[in-house]
């Protein structure tokens, strides 16, 4: 595995580690569909959350957050769609969020959750 | 804090309008809104501000930024408004106290280092500001000087948004001056930076001297040009020059006297673009009023002389015969610009081979020299530029223009001779007060003049000394040539002496004249009485003009 792929695989972790800290439920990981890959679905409260992960060494090359352009915002939609249909289940609300995850320093990194993307 | 507010000022035409930048902080993915009919210049300000801010050494919040700019209705333009989004931005990061940012207004564009760069138009915004009850103006050193040019306005100049952050604060952040200072020992930055960039922001009192640094900056801006106002006649040239002319100069004169408009018509070589060109060194200085407004005009056209912002002399504009409409009453794509009869407010504006303008070209100065003003209207707004100019028009008499020599060779044929001459309208030429021919001179007329021909100075005094004794007379009104009377004005309180204006009437009578031409014709007869320092015109003042008006027979 690629030290990249490595490095994406531990931030996906330390996201859904962080975001069962904050209630939420985590439903679903690494969903695979044609159109793409949905790193994180989760629940919290009555709202399905479909999450994107984006994890990066530094912050040389812009942060995590800055990674997410309009069109991958615009995927994250219709893959939220393909993963309700897929699975038969109705919700009251869909909500897109993102997750940052920033090496700070070696074992140390800082985590960032944006609600309400797309 | 989330949200914070500063000021900026947009520009339509000549008037400055206070705008509220708000910028709201708010969580969501990292981007940058700008809303409030922003141009392409001020939509990219959105990546200049980012790097700026960054390349000062602040950290840019990664949060979803909206900046709002108001009145959202009004068309906003240029790069002027890069500080003021840049502080509302940092103060709503919390970076700099938003209390501070009361009754301040920024104007400047930014760097991508962060530097704050000069933009145009800054007088007419420094003017606005304080009218609308601001104190504070905040300007790159380059524009500090046009800022300090406005009574009670301070002017805070400063070189970097860095500097900026530090006066807001209220101190520089010891880490940034040591980063600084280790940046000026590196030897390959330090060598490309000018050092100013750097340099602290420095606050300037209303009336206060300006500081050394900032007349350093400016004059560094102004290169070795300085002190070339635009258009002002170089030294050295002397209406004396003129020699062989004496109708002509005299002419000049009573133009000059009286704010009249001039056509010159003769063949190559008789001195008219000479006699045009030294027209402006037979006219007084502007007064303040005045300087400030034709300074304001070329601050928005950015014509203003860099270290130089007051213009004291009168402006001579001589735009090219190929100018288009929008050239020479002001226009354009995108920021309406002034045009030359704008920049030739309070001067002289001359068209070179008047015939070779594009006809409509003319005709549009046919508002301004009515009304003093140029009104252009577009879409969202108008924009008023006053343009209350001497027109100065030079002409041949025919496409070969040998029509007037003795002995003429002229090819014309009638039919030429005449459509040449009637490119000029008549509604224009009814507007112009004084036709004058001039003719080929020999050499014994020019050894002759030689001694007759009178030094610019001495005929700028008489100028001034007839300009005053008008001024003396037009006191308690808005107008200070006797041009500028209005008509019904000239009838009822500033009529000639009984009986003088017979010859006008007569003239009239005869379909010479138009209504327009008599008020113009009696205008010009005042400044003669100016000149020759009598009370009211009589029937040789009104003579003589009207002799002016009807000139050569065209």
């Amino acid at each position: 595995m690629n030290a990249k792929d490595e490095l994406g695989r531990l931030g996906e972790q330390l996201a859904a580690d962080f975001l069962e800290r904050s209630e939420l439920r985590i439903l679903d990981r690494n969903w695979r569909c044609p159109d793409g890959e949905i790193d994180i679905v989760a629940l919290e409260r009555r709202t399905l959350v479909i999450c994107e992960v984006k994890t990066r060494s530094s912050g040389r090359y812009g942060t995590p957050l800055e990674a997410i352009s309009a069109r991958k915002r615009v995927r994250l939609r219709k893959l939220a769609v393909a993963w309700v249909q897929a699975h038969g289940l109705f919700y009251d609300e869909i909500r897109i969020d993102v997750v940052g995850v920033l090496k700070t320093a070696p074992g140390e990194f800082s985590i960032e959750h944006v609600r309400g993307v797309g | 804090m989330a949200l914070a507010r500063a000021h900026a000022m947009a520009l339509v035409g000549v008037r400055g309008h206070p705008v509220e930048i708000e910028a709201d902080i708010e969580n969501g993915l990292p981007a940058l809104l700008l809303v409030g009919l922003p141009d392409t210049a001020l939509r990219e300000a959105r990546d200049r501000i980012r790097s700026a801010v960054v390349n000062s050494g602040e950290t840019w919040p990664q949060r979803r930024i909206t900046v709002g700019l108001s009145p959202a209705s009004l068309p906003k333009r240029g790069s002027g408004f890069d500080l003021g989004i840049a502080i509302s931005i940092a103060a709503a990061a919390g970076l700099v106290p938003a209390a501070r940012l009361g009754g301040m207004v920024f104007l400047g564009e930014l760097g991508l280092d962060g530097r704050v760069r000069p933009v145009p138009g800054v007088l007419p915004a420094a003017a606005a500001a304080v009218g609308a009850g601001f104190a504070t103006m905040v300007v790159a050193p380059e524009n500090a000087p046009e800022a300090a040019l406005v009574p009670e306005l301070r002017v805070l100049c400063t070189p970097s948004l860095g500097a900026l952050l530090d006066w807001l604060r209220g101190m520089p952040r010891p880490a940034v001056a040591a980063r600084a200072a280790a940046a000026q020992t590196a030897a390959g930055s330090a060598a490309t930076e000018p050092a100013a960039v750097r340099a602290a922001a420095v606050l300037i009192e209303p009336g206060a001297a300006l500081p050394d640094s900032v007349i350093a900056v400016s004059a560094a801006a102004a290169g070795p040009d300085a002190g070339a106002a635009p258009g002002a006649a170089p030294p050295g040239r002397d209406l004396a020059d003129v020699i062989g002319q004496p109708m002509a100069r005299r002419a000049a004169e009573i133009c000059a006297a009286g704010g009249h408009h001039l056509m010159l018509l003769g063949p190559p070589g008789v001195g008219k673009t000479m006699l045009a060109e030294r027209l402006p060194t037979i006219l007084p200085p502007l007064e303040l009023p005045a300087a400030l407004e034709v300074s304001s005009i070329h601050s928005v056209a950015g014509t203003l002389p860099a270290g130089r912002p007051l213009l004291t002399e009168p402006p001579f504009c001589a735009p090219h015969h190929t100018a288009t409409k929008a050239a020479i009453v002001g226009g354009g794509s995108g920021i309406i610009r002034p045009g030359a009869a704008s920049l030739a407010h309070f001067g002289c504006l001359f068209l070179d081979e008047a015939p070779e303008f594009a006809r409509d070209v003319l005709d549009a100065l046919r508002q301004p020299l009515e009304s003093g003003q140029v009104t252009i209207a577009r879409s969202g707004l108008t924009a008023v530029f006053p343009a209350r100019f001497m027109l100065i028009l030079a002409a041949n008499p025919c496409p070969c223009a040998r029509a007037s020599t003795v002995g003429s060779t002229c090819t014309c044929t009638p039919i030429v001779r005449r459509r040449y001459l009637a490119r000029l309208s008549g509604p224009l030429m009814d507007r112009v007060d004084v036709k004058v021919e001039l003719l080929p001179v020999g050499r014994a007329e020019l050894l002759s003049d030689l001694q007759l021909a009178e030094p610019s100075q001495v005929v700028a005094g008489r100028v001034a000394e007839a300009r005053t004794r008008a001024a003396r007379r037009l006191a308690g009104t808005r107008w200070r040539l006797n041009a500028q009377v209005p008509g019904p004005e000239l009838r009822r309180a500033f009529r000639p002496a009984p009986g003088a204006l017979v010859p006008l009437e007569r003239a009239m009578d005869l379909g010479e004249i138009s209504a327009r031409g008599v008020d113009r014709i009696v205008r010009m007869s005042w400044t003669l009485a100016d000149l020759a320092g009598v009370d009211r015109p009589g029937t040789a003042e009104i003579g003589y003009a009207l002799g002016l008006w009807l000139g050569v027979g065209l």
